[in-house]
C-alpha cells in the first residue's frame, strides 16, 4: 500500500539516457502471446453471438449462448490460448501469418474472458429461472464487447480492472 | 426480421462506441489554466493538484514529469510505456516515471484515475497541468508537450511554472 519504489523508473538524464528501454513488464509477467489470436478469437465469438441474437429466446439460442459461455470459461480456467478458437488460431490461422512484431500479456486477454463469462454466464442463469429475454440482452451486451475487441482492439482489462480493484480495495 | 434489425442496431451502437472511444484515447486533456495557476502559487500538497517527487519515488524533470500509471493487465501500457521513455529521452528536462497501480492506490483515488494507462502530465513544481487518458502514441505526447511548452496556456506554462510572479 504504502510502497513508495515505483514499479519502474526512467528518469531521463540530459542527453545520456538510453534511447529506449524495453517495456519491462512484473518480474514474475509470463510469456507473451501472440496479439492476433485474442482478437481472432473475438470475432469468431462475435458471429456466435449474432447467430444468438438470430435465434432469438428459443432454446437453440439459449444452447449456443452456453456453447458461448463455455468458451469463455475455458479462457478463464487455461488461458486464451486453452480456448476452442485459440487452438484454431494456432493450428490454422497463425501458420498463415507473418511472426508477430510484438507480444501481449496473456493476463489482460485472460481478464477479458472473465467478464465475458460473467456477462453470459448471468444470462444463462437468467434464462434457466424462466426470464427467456436475458438471453438476447447478455447476447447483446457480449456482443458490443466482443466487437469493440475484434475490430477496435479495445482493451477490456484497461477499462474495467481498475475500477475492479478499487472496489476491493474499499471492502 | 426484427432480429436483423437487432443485430444491426447491436453493431452499430458497437461501432459508435468504438470510434468515440478510439477517438478520445490518448488525448491529452489540460487542467483548467486557473486551477495551475492557483496551484503555483499556493505551495499545499497532498491534494489533487499537485504531486510531490517523494510520492512518486522519483526526482521530477527539470520542466516536465510524465507519471504513468499502469497495471499488468494492460497491453497498450507497454507501447506507451516505449512511446514516453523515448519523448524523454529526446526532450531535455523532460522524465517519465512509471508507477503501478495496485501499489500506488492512494495516488489512484486522489487523482481519479479510472482506466490505465493514465498519465498526469506535471510540471517542475509538481504542479499537474494535465493528463492522458488511455494508450498514449508519439503524437499525442508531443502534443502534450507542445500545449505545455510553449507557455501559450498561462497557467500552464511548464519551463519555469508562473512562479513566482
Amino acid at each position: 500500500m504504502s510502497e513508495p519504489v515505483p514499479s519502474t523508473v526512467t528518469p531521463s538524464a540530459p542527453a545520456s539516457a538510453p534511447a529506449s528501454a524495453p517495456a519491462s513488464g512484473p518480474a514474475s509477467a509470463p510469456a507473451g502471446i501472440d496479439p492476433r489470436g485474442p482478437r481472432f478469437g473475438a470475432a469468431l465469438t462475435a458471429v456466435l453471438l449474432v447467430g444468438v441474437l438470430l435465434l432469438g429466446t428459443s432454446a437453440a439460442a439459449t444452447a449456443l449462448l452456453a456453447v458461448v459461455a463455455a468458451g469463455f470459461a475455458l479462457g478463464v480456467a487455461f488461458g486464451v490460448g486453452g480456448t476452442w478458437q485459440g487452438v484454431l488460431f494456432r493450428k490454422v490461422v497463425r501458420p498463415r501469418l507473418a511472426p508477430p512484431t510484438e507480444l501481449e500479456d496473456p493476463r489482460p486477454p485472460r481478464f477479458a474472458q472473465l467478464v465475458g463469462l460473467v456477462v453470459t454466464g448471468v444470462g444463462l442463469v437468467l434464462a434457466l429461472v424462466g426470464v427467456s429475454a436475458a438471453v438476447p440482452v447478455a447476447a447483446a451486451f457480449a456482443l458490443v464487447a466482443a466487437f469493440l475487441n475484434a475490430v477496435f482492439g479495445l482493451c477490456l482489462g484497461c477499462e474495467l480492472y481498475l475500477l475492479g480493484v478499487r472496489l476491493r480495495a474499499r471492502a | 426480421m426484427g432480429r436483423v434489425l437487432l443485430v444491426v442496431a447491436v453493431l452499430v451502437l458497437a461501432t459508435g462506441l468504438g470510434l468515440w472511444w478510439r477517438a478520445r484515447n490518448g488525448r491529452f486533456t489540460a487542467v483548467d489554466p486557473r486551477v495551475v495557476a492557483d496551484a503555483e502559487h499556493t505551495p499545499t500538497t497532498g491534494d489533487e493538484t499537485r504531486l510531490t517527487a517523494a510520492e512518486i519515488g522519483a526526482p521530477l524533470g527539470s520542466r516536465v514529469t510524465f507519471v504513468q500509471m499502469s497495471s499488468a493487465v494492460c497491453t497498450p501500457c507497454r507501447r506507451t510505456h516505449a512511446v514516453l521513455t523515448q519523448v524523454a529521452a529526446e526532450h531535455e528536462g523532460v522524465s517519465h516515471v512509471e508507477l503501478d497501480v495496485e501499489e500506488h492506490l492512494d495516488l489512484v483515488r486522489r487523482f481519479h484515475v479510472m482506466r490505465t494507462p493514465t498519465t498526469l502530465l506535471v510540471d517542475a513544481h509538481g504542479v499537474v497541468v494535465g493528463r492522458l487518458s488511455g494508450a498514449t502514441d508519439r503524437r499525442h505526447a508531443l502534443a502534450a508537450l507542445a500545449s505545455c511548452l510553449d507557455g501559450s496556456n498561462p497557467g500552464g506554462s511548464c519551463p519555469d511554472g508562473v512562479l513566482p510572479r
